[in-house]
């Protein structure tokens, strides 16, 4: 009954003490049973968001959910056009064993953390973070992917953009987790790029994610940390796509105009809804999209026009 | 507390531990292990990377709970009868270190990137030590460093 409550070492860090239940299920059958039971149970992917806010006495969760476990969560495979990404496969397996068919979210991918981050960081993580400035993010949106989610007995799927809902918000109900990821298959190229202060292991200040559907002549973009959620960018989208028509481009695979560029950047740029904060200000932001927009489609473009 | 077992440097060891407890203080506190460093307890300096079943982690985002089963490989492992691993010495020889503090990181990253990945170049090298920081010595001679130690340890596996 007595004994110390959350004990805090010399650090200031805190020990435990009564107070966190940590639940380390082996299935996704019994996962789902104990998130039922523990609504409240945070739950643990890869932890480099999560451990961080709890190193430093930001969250102090009554019940912690280990998915680590879980080997179901770690498993991919193709059906139909697409990927079903299990919510626990490493950003390092991803690109490894994946990148090929989903080009964006590997180019992402490359770029989250560092080597050690990767090895444990998750799709699953950073979807159930939900922060605008997830870097897996961008690229789902752009190759519209679906998001499953599951609860004891039932299960749902919906498109990203009905899944997240403000910054580190999400659709999920207290009593699901998110088992999966449906993403398909790249049908062109796709590219992605951000800003920050440095290269590794940084939160990004703007990101931006281009998918060319080569197929039906479709570009869609996504644009990260400029806004509450992962917003997409349909002026963009459409001014860029009746260009590319209109210049007889897709079929001669001629280069983009700059001109054409930089009115693709400024749409992009408008299409962002940024804050000021620590990080950068709503201006550079909108700055910093106006040129890794443009830039990022003239990478996506080159791949195009390679492509025989 | 819970019951935890697992390896560390081929030893199997069973403990219990306060479920928050973060990996690096379980191998520093209760093993005695102090060779991984804390930096910055936010996953960003890689001070604290360790060997988790073979893959470079940082331990201080990683429970103690969660590596239950495992086998963790921290710095202590890698000499062997008080001879310096080929990257220990490889550090020694060209000056990798002035302070140290990152260093033990800095290997566990490297033997990572080492087994790994065969024949980096420097931009290679340099990319894979991207998630480990150095205040000291600008990573010109960790580069230097770890390519000497990845052609030695590469030519005496072939041997």
């Amino acid at each position: 009954m007595a004994g110390p409550a959350n004990e805090v070492d010399g650090l200031g860090r805190c020990q435990g003490g009564k107070g966190l239940e940590f639940l380390q299920p082996t299935s996704l059958t019994e996962a789902l049973e104990l998130k039922a039971a523990h609504p409240g149970a945070v739950p643990l992917a890869g932890g480099t968001d999560l451990m961080v806010d709890l190193n430093f006495d930001r969250l102090r969760p009554e019940a912690m959910l280990d998915l680590t476990r879980i080997d179901e969560l770690k498993q991919w495979w193709p059906h139909d056009d697409l990927i079903r990404l299990g919510a626990g496969v490493s950003y390092t397996r991803l690109v490894s064993e994946i990148g090929e068919y989903l080009p964006g979210l590997a180019i992402a991918s490359r770029t989250i953390g560092s080597p050690q981050i990767r090895n444990r960081a998750t799709v699953g993580g950073n979807l159930g973070t939900s922060s605008p400035a997830g870097d897996a993010l961008p690229p789902l949106l752009a190759a519209g992917a679906e998001i499953e989610v599951a609860s004891a007995g039932s299960s749902r799927r919906m498109p990203f953009r009905d899944f997240m809902i403000g910054p580190k918000k999400n659709a999920l109900a207290p009593e699901e987790l998110i088992v999966a990821v449906h993403i398909p298959k790249a049908r062109g190229p796709q590219q992605f790029s951000k800003i920050g202060t440095r290269n590794a292991m940084v939160i990004s200040v703007a990101s931006f994610a281009l998918a060319i559907d080569a197929g039906t002549r479709a570009i869609s973009c996504a644009i990260g940390s400029a806004g509450p959620v992962i917003l997409e960018a349909p002026e963009a989208d459409e001014f860029i796509e009746s260009s590319l028509e209109e210049s007889g481009a897709w079929d001669a695979r001629s280069r983009i105009d700059n001109s054409v560029l930089q009115r693709f950047g400024e749409l992009v740029a408008q299409g962002a809804r940024p804050i000021t904060d620590v990080r950068g200000t709503k201006a550079y932001r909108q700055h910093a999209l106006a040129v890794i927009a443009a830039r990022t489609l003239t990478w996506a473009w080159d791949d195009y026009m390679a492509s025989a | 507390m819970r019951r935890v077992s697992l390896t560390v440097n081929a030893v199997e060891h069973e403990a219990m531990v306060e479920p928050r407890q973060l990996l690096v203080y379980f191998l520093r506190e209760q093993l005695g292990l102090t060779g991984t460093n804390v930096g910055c307890d936010t996953s960003t300096c890689g001070a604290c990377t360790i060997l988790l079943n073979g893959k470079s982690v940082k331990s201080c985002t990683v429970l103690a709970v969660q590596a239950e089963g495992t086998e963790v490989t921290t710095i202590e492992a890698l000499a062997q009868d008080g001879d310096l691993h080929p990257l220990q010495q490889a550090f020694h020889e060209t000056h990798a270190l002035q302070c140290g503090y990152c260093t033990p990181g800095m290997i566990m990253a490297a033997l990572d990137l080492i087994t790994n990945n065969e024949d980096m170049d420097e931009d290679e090298i340099r990319t894979g030590l991207e998630g480990n920081l150095c205040r000291c010595t600008g990573y010109h001679n960790i580069v230097k460093a770890i390519q000497q130690a990845s052609s030695e340890m590469r030519s005496f596996a072939t041997k």
